[in-house]
């Protein structure tokens, strides 16, 4: 086996591993704090990538500049959706639960096609062709800055959840909604924002993935897919059991390539999901339930 | 209800005489609609009756078009029998799932995930194998006979699968009716109930998931048959197993018209609206309404279309609830 390349994959995967874990900190909080799971989760992350595309295109400011405002604007979309469908289906038995937000992906996924067309497009930012030698490898650049972002997005995120007025909210509708209900706190406003702090997380990983891969409408069922990996890896509700998870993922996904074609590797991830969720269902680092 | 199946009978009579006065876009539209009620009829089985739910049901389908085409191509076995034969392979899949999600106790969004992983995990090794054309898929050579499962234009098709539909809603109307369909819908109301009561759950999950994973595969023969092309993307991708759910959640979740109807309110609405906005290079427009559809029909018609048309037409069919 060529150690260098081993290397540079293993490099690559971390990098990636960390996007993975931010989209998945996002999908892990709305099952945390809402108990559904979010099926639209990777066609919101295509959202934000179309957006900070957009962005790019229109204004030329550079993803990574942009991407408060990829993030917010896909807040905004969470947060709609939430107030207006999932709140009212919260109580549904599960069979109608899973299918709004099953369709809302069908929604999204499709409005991107009608906005965007079918064709893959790949911007070319400022850093996408540096890189840093490192040995024997290479750190690309744009992967290493994204990294950053995801982890400082994360830690961000985590920051909110404990200090913040709001994120003690958040926390206590999640542990007890009943028992938040009781000493008043206005549940239905609390979810709308989790849901929003959810869905604005992956479409920053979205942001922070469009220098990195070409963008089309099509791709939002893998991103959910490759999500739900990561969160029942690092066990569903627990954030930092996502972030270390999608560590675990990119880096098994990068090395798979030294044995399989690429285009298998997503079987790695979906016979690990399925050996996890039978061995140890609680994640590896325990969940909520 | 001795009157409500004088109205089925008299409907079905119509259907058995329409190919008489349609024309062959219209014929089209009817295969699809019976084509997708099946279908829905199937997974309402393991969803609607016994209340686990699958995300994943184009693995069946993508079995049973793969497997009777294969054996066709290969050994010249007539796809009737390949159907079959793609159906036991079908059945002991969804066993073997089954096994592991049930016997594991995996519920709810868990099983949902397993489903899905399932079909994708299916999806992926099918692209990889050369023998059925990996990623680019097969086409079917047109050799029309009854042999070859294969016909020129589309009144075979429709009476196919019109049988298709009427047989397979007989089947899940007799099944809800015996005895072990009444512990299906007792393990979805309440398992644990269920289990307190003696009620082997495991056991007759596993009945609903063999049985509608056997339904399930023969629309994929039978599909393979009526579109001449496979891939590994239109067989076994998330996109079938969406569009298979939908028609019996719209019509009604559990009972045995609600699938027939829906597909009868979808799937003109869907094929209609499909080339109208393709016309206008909408594409996509039309999954974005059937998306804002499903949704409608989850916030404000829980229990699907069928209840409502119940009501209507009660006082005309006494239908005693």
């Amino acid at each position: 086996m060529n150690l260098a390349l081993a290397l540079q994959l293993l490099i690559q995967g971390i990098l990636l591993g960390g996007i993975y874990g931010l989209t998945a900190v996002g999908l892990s909080l709305i099952f945390g704090v809402m108990g559904v799971i979010n099926f639209a989760h990777g066609q919101m992350m295509v959202m934000g990538m179309y957006i900070s595309y957009w962005i790019l295109v229109l204004l030329g400011l550079d993803p990574y500049l942009s991407l408060p405002l990829a993030a917010g604007a896909i807040f905004i979309l969470g947060y709609v959706i939430q107030s207006t469908v999932v709140n009212r289906i919260l109580d549904f038995p599960e069979a109608m639960q899973v299918l709004p937000l099953v369709a809302m992906g069908l929604i999204l996924e499709n409005l991107a096609l009608l906005f965007w067309g079918p064709d893959h497009r790949s911007p070319s930012t400022a850093l996408s062709l540096a890189a840093i030698p490192l040995g024997s490898a290479t750190v690309d650049v744009s992967r290493l800055i994204a990294f950053a972002l995801a982890i400082a997005f994360t830690v961000a995120l985590f920051l909110f959840l404990k200090k913040s007025a709001i994120g003690t909210r958040i926390r206590a509708a999640a542990d007890n909604r009943l028992g938040a209900q009781l000493v008043g706190i206005k549940v239905d406003r609390i979810n709308n924002i989790a849901f929003g702090l959810g869905a604005a997380t992956t479409g920053a990983a979205g942001a922070l993935l469009l220098p990195l891969m070409p963008v089309s409408p099509h791709l939002g069922h893998d991103f959910t897919t490759t999500a739900f990996v990561v969160v029942i890896l690092g066990g569903m509700g627990n954030l930092l059991g996502a972030l270390v998870g999608g560590l675990i993922l990119g880096v098994t996904e990068s090395l798979a390539t030294l044995v399989l074609p690429a285009t298998l590797k997503q079987m790695i991830s979906f016979g690990l999901l399925v050996v996890i969720m039978l061995i140890r269902p609680q994640g590896l680092f325990g969940g909520r339930r | 209800m001795r009157r409500l199946y004088l109205l089925l009978g008299l409907l079905l009579l119509v259907l058995l005489l329409l190919p008489l006065v349609l024309d062959k876009y219209a014929l089209g539209i009817f295969v699809m609609i019976f084509f997708y009620a099946y279908l829905g009829q199937s997974w309402n089985v393991l969803t609607g009756y016994t209340g686990h739910i699958s995300l994943g049901h184009a693995l069946y389908v993508g079995i049973g078009a793969y497997v009777s085409t294969f054996l066709a191509q290969k050994f010249g076995l007539s796809p009737w029998l390949g159907m079959l034969a793609g159906g036991l392979l079908a059945t002991a899949v969804g066993l073997g799932l089954g096994f592991l999600g049930f016997r594991f106790g995996l519920r709810g969004v868990y099983f949902v995930i397993l489903t899905i992983s399932c079909a994708e995990i299916a999806r992926l090794a099918v692209s990889h194998i050369d023998a059925v054309g990996s990623f680019s898929g097969i086409f079917l050579d047109f050799n029309p006979g009854f042999y070859n499962f294969q016909f020129r234009g589309n009144v075979p098709y429709y009476y196919i699968s019109l049988g298709f539909m009427v047989l397979g809603s007989l089947a899940v109307h007799l099944l809800a009716r015996s005895r072990t369909g009444r512990l299906m819908v007792a393990i979805r109301e309440d398992e644990q109930a269920a289990l307190a009561l003696g009620v082997n759950s495991f056991k007759y999950s596993m009945t609903a998931i063999g049985i509608s994973a056997f339904m399930t595969s023969l629309a994929g023969t039978f599909y393979a048959n009526y579109v001449y092309y496979l891939s590994p993307n239109s067989m076994f991708g998330m996109g079938l197993s969406i569009d298979l759910i939908l028609r019996p959640i719209i019509g009604g979740l559990g009972t045995v018209l609600g699938p027939i109807i829906g597909s009868f309110v979808l799937t003109p609405l869907s094929e209609v609206s499909r080339a109208y906005f393709a016309k206008g290079g909408l594409e996509g427009m039309h999954l974005v309404l059937y998306g804002v559809l499903a949704i409608l029909v989850v916030l404000f018609m829980r229990q699907g279309i069928l209840v409502y048309i119940k009501r209507a037409l009660k006082p005309l069919l006494k239908l005693e609830d």
